[in-house]
């Protein structure tokens, strides 16, 4: 009889479904697997030591690197730690454009999510339709903040600024003109809550799309159902948070639970999964846009009738506006020392957790009385959620790991930080 | 909620555990204790296990270095005659080379691990900080065996901090380099690193050199120990009294 031996095989750091730098190591019996080893750290690029070198306002913009899928989630986190050791509070205007940018923020992620678990699965077209409506709300980021992803708009004390009174349009090219460019403008005519009105009114029936190419697809569920089972005790003691825990039927969503921003106002339901398996973690994403959608379509509403200020009138910590710094000596004094030393936050810690797409978004800021922060500690979830990949994985076979990864959401910027 | 209870979560936890806290504090809503590390696993059992606390998940856990704790290179209470060098010159965080690195004082308790719980059952959050005892050495029990959640955050801790955690079953780096020498995020580490890597043409393969780059932190570390956000809240706690 011929011998047969275990033998270890590696996937990734440069592999499409490794969704980033993943390497892999994975002990096989034939097809199944006995061990999995994730070695991650390959996009470590040491963000919280950085911040501890940088004034407080200047790690903003790392936080978009970090899950640069869900940018300004991330900023949210570390933006209310700051706030919470200073002891000042956003005015209700900015809590609701954070709670409108939050879920674009939400729809965003899970589109690309759904784009490529899909391909990752064999599903082409998806990907497609996905990208097609995160172009649209790509564009609301860059309409607020001039940048299409990595946005730094949320400040401690407020956003940068109010939303815009016009959104921009496409302009005339070969490619683009005539009725075709009218039809790309339809909803660009007025403001951007006029756009995301429509966006709104139009998202519902995309989902539907999307649900139509995937929900009922034979191969979707024969590649999703009952694959990657985690059951509720699982997702306890392996720390898991967001669509993995709710994905197992545990009803906990921090903007219920400990709602932050502007969430206790608005009106959402939480979707929950029974089985825990990777397709019911996919139905809990596919509704949870809908519920964002509805979030947005709330604020949307509650933002035309109430205009206000969108920033703290506290000059130690928010800069003054432009027109005040030429005109006011003490204004420019304070635009100065913000801009060079930055503001110096009260001795003490914090923990600041948000709801990010992907699950407990946390910031432990440390602070000893410096302009800068002495230590800050990122809790990202992909972290805790990937850690528990070899339990999950152990026995399955070699591409159930594909729709494992895949369904854990990973993204390397927040796990390595 | 804790609002229904007579007591608060700080003083539960004192009356419930005693001489193992070393101190309970509660600030803005949010629960410290501090144990020694020598109670660190029975207080994480306890806090797990007992109906009244029932922490059932550790959100995160990592290291804290606390050499150079409350230093700043900016005397902002003198005056002095040195003028711009001071907050160029200075010796914080990043702003040295290996060579250069600040000596390390002795510092009774400069590591320190924070454990982050979270129950789900009573909707609390609770942070669990403890000193190691040796700065040398630094030694904390592991909570895998409890949670094993835990793991990689603790892999983590050691890789970047060098903490050692006793029991950890697999205590190998995560975030660093396959071979990387030291633990970066100790606060005498410098921020720019000891090498750096580049393919070689003729070698045909990725070498590691010295870093060539300078450490270039372009503002000082300073402290203001000024009274303006206690005015700040004190303004808009008139300020909301007067709405109400």
């Amino acid at each position: 009889m011929q011998e047969i031996r275990n033998y270890t095989i590696n996937f990734g750091p440069q592999h499409p479904a490794a969704h980033g730098v993943l390497r892999l190591v994975l002990e096989m019996d034939g097809e199944t697997i006995m061990r999995a080893d994730p070695h991650i750290g390959l996009l470590h690029r040491g963000t919280e030591k950085l911040a501890e070198s940088k004034p407080f306002n200047q790690s903003i913009g790392y936080m978009d690197r970090l899950d640069y899928v869900s940018m300004m989630c991330n900023e949210h986190a570390y933006v209310r730690a700051i706030e919470k050791l200073v002891g000042v509070e956003a005015p209700i205007r900015a809590q609701y454009i954070r709670t409108l940018f939050d879920e674009i923020t939400r729809i965003l992620n899970h589109l690309m999510w759904i784009g490529s678990n899909a391909l990752d699965l064999g599903a082409m077209a998806v990907f497609l339709y996905a990208f097609r409506e995160r172009e649209e709300l790509m564009d609301c980021y860059e309409a607020v903040s001039g940048a299409r992803m990595h946005a730094t708009y949320y400040r401690p004390g407020g956003v940068y600024r109010d939303l815009p009174e016009r959104m921009p349009q496409y302009k005339e090219s070969r490619w683009h003109k005539g009725g075709d460019l009218k039809r790309m403008n339809a909803w660009r005519e007025g403001s951007m809550l006029d756009f995301l009105e429509a966006f709104c009114k139009d998202f519902y029936s995309k989902v539907d799309e999307y649900e139509t190419l995937l929900t009922d697809n034979r191969i979707w569920k024969q590649r999703t159902v009952g694959i990657g089972v985690v059951t509720p005790e699982q997702a306890n003691a392996w720390g898991m948070s967001g669509p993995m825990l709710r994905g197992s039927g545990v009803a906990w969503d921090l903007r219920k639970k400990q709602p932050y921003a502007a969430y206790a106002n608005v009106d959402f339901d939480i979707p929950l999964g029974t089985k825990g398996d990777c397709y019911d973690r996919y139905l809990v994403r596919v509704e949870e846009m809908r519920q964002s959608n509805r979030i947005i379509e709330q604020c949307v509403k509650w933002l035309r009738a109430n205009p206000g200020p969108v920033m703290i009138e506290n000059f130690k910590v928010a800069p003054p506006s432009r027109e005040e710094m030429k005109d006011d000596m003490e204004a420019l004094i304070h635009h100065f020392k913000l801009f060079t030393e930055g503001y110096c936050v009260p001795a003490g810690e914090t923990y600041s957790a948000v709801e990010a797409p992907k699950g407990e978004f946390g910031i432990y800021l440390i602070s000893d009385g410096a302009n800068k922060p002495f230590r800050l500690k990122v809790r990202a979830p992909g972290f805790a959620h990937l850690s528990s990949m070899d339990e999950i994985v152990r026995g399955h076979m070699l591409p159930d790991v594909v729709a494992m990864i895949g369904t854990y959401d990973v993204v390397f910027g927040e796990i390595d930080r | 909620m804790s609002d229904n209870l007579p007591d608060t979560l700080a003083q539960r936890l004192t009356a419930r555990l005693g001489a193992d806290i070393v101190a309970a504090t509660e600030w803005r809503g949010e629960t410290v204790i501090e144990v020694l590390p020598e109670n660190w696993l029975r207080v994480a059992q306890l806090l797990r296990d007992e109906a009244e606390f029932r922490f059932e998940q550790v959100v995160d856990v990592c290291g804290v270095d606390y050499l150079s704790y409350g230093q700043a290179e900016w005397d902002t209470t003198d005056v002095s005659n040195q003028g711009f060098s001071r907050g160029v010159e200075g010796q914080g965080p990043g702003r040295f080379r290996w060579s250069e690195r600040p000596l390390v004082a002795a510092r009774h308790g400069r590591f320190a691990v924070v454990a982050q719980l979270l129950s789900l059952t009573h909707n609390r959050r609770l942070r669990l900080k403890s000193h190691c005892h040796d700065d040398a050495l630094p030694i904390m029990p592991s909570l895998t065996a409890l949670h094993p959640g835990v793991n990689w955050f603790e892999r983590e801790a050691f890789d970047l901090y060098g903490i050692v955690f006793d029991g950890h079953p697999d205590l190998r780096r995560i975030l660093t380099d396959y071979g990387f020498v030291g633990h970066p995020f100790r606060k005498d580490f410098p921020l720019i690193g000891n090498v750096e890597v580049r393919y070689d043409a003729e070698k045909q393969r990725v070498i590691y050199e010295p870093v060539s780059i300078d450490p270039r932190v372009l503002v000082p570390r300073v402290i203001r120990d000024d009274s303006r956000y206690d005015q700040a809240q004190a303004e808009a706690a008139t300020s909301a009294a007067a709405g109400k």
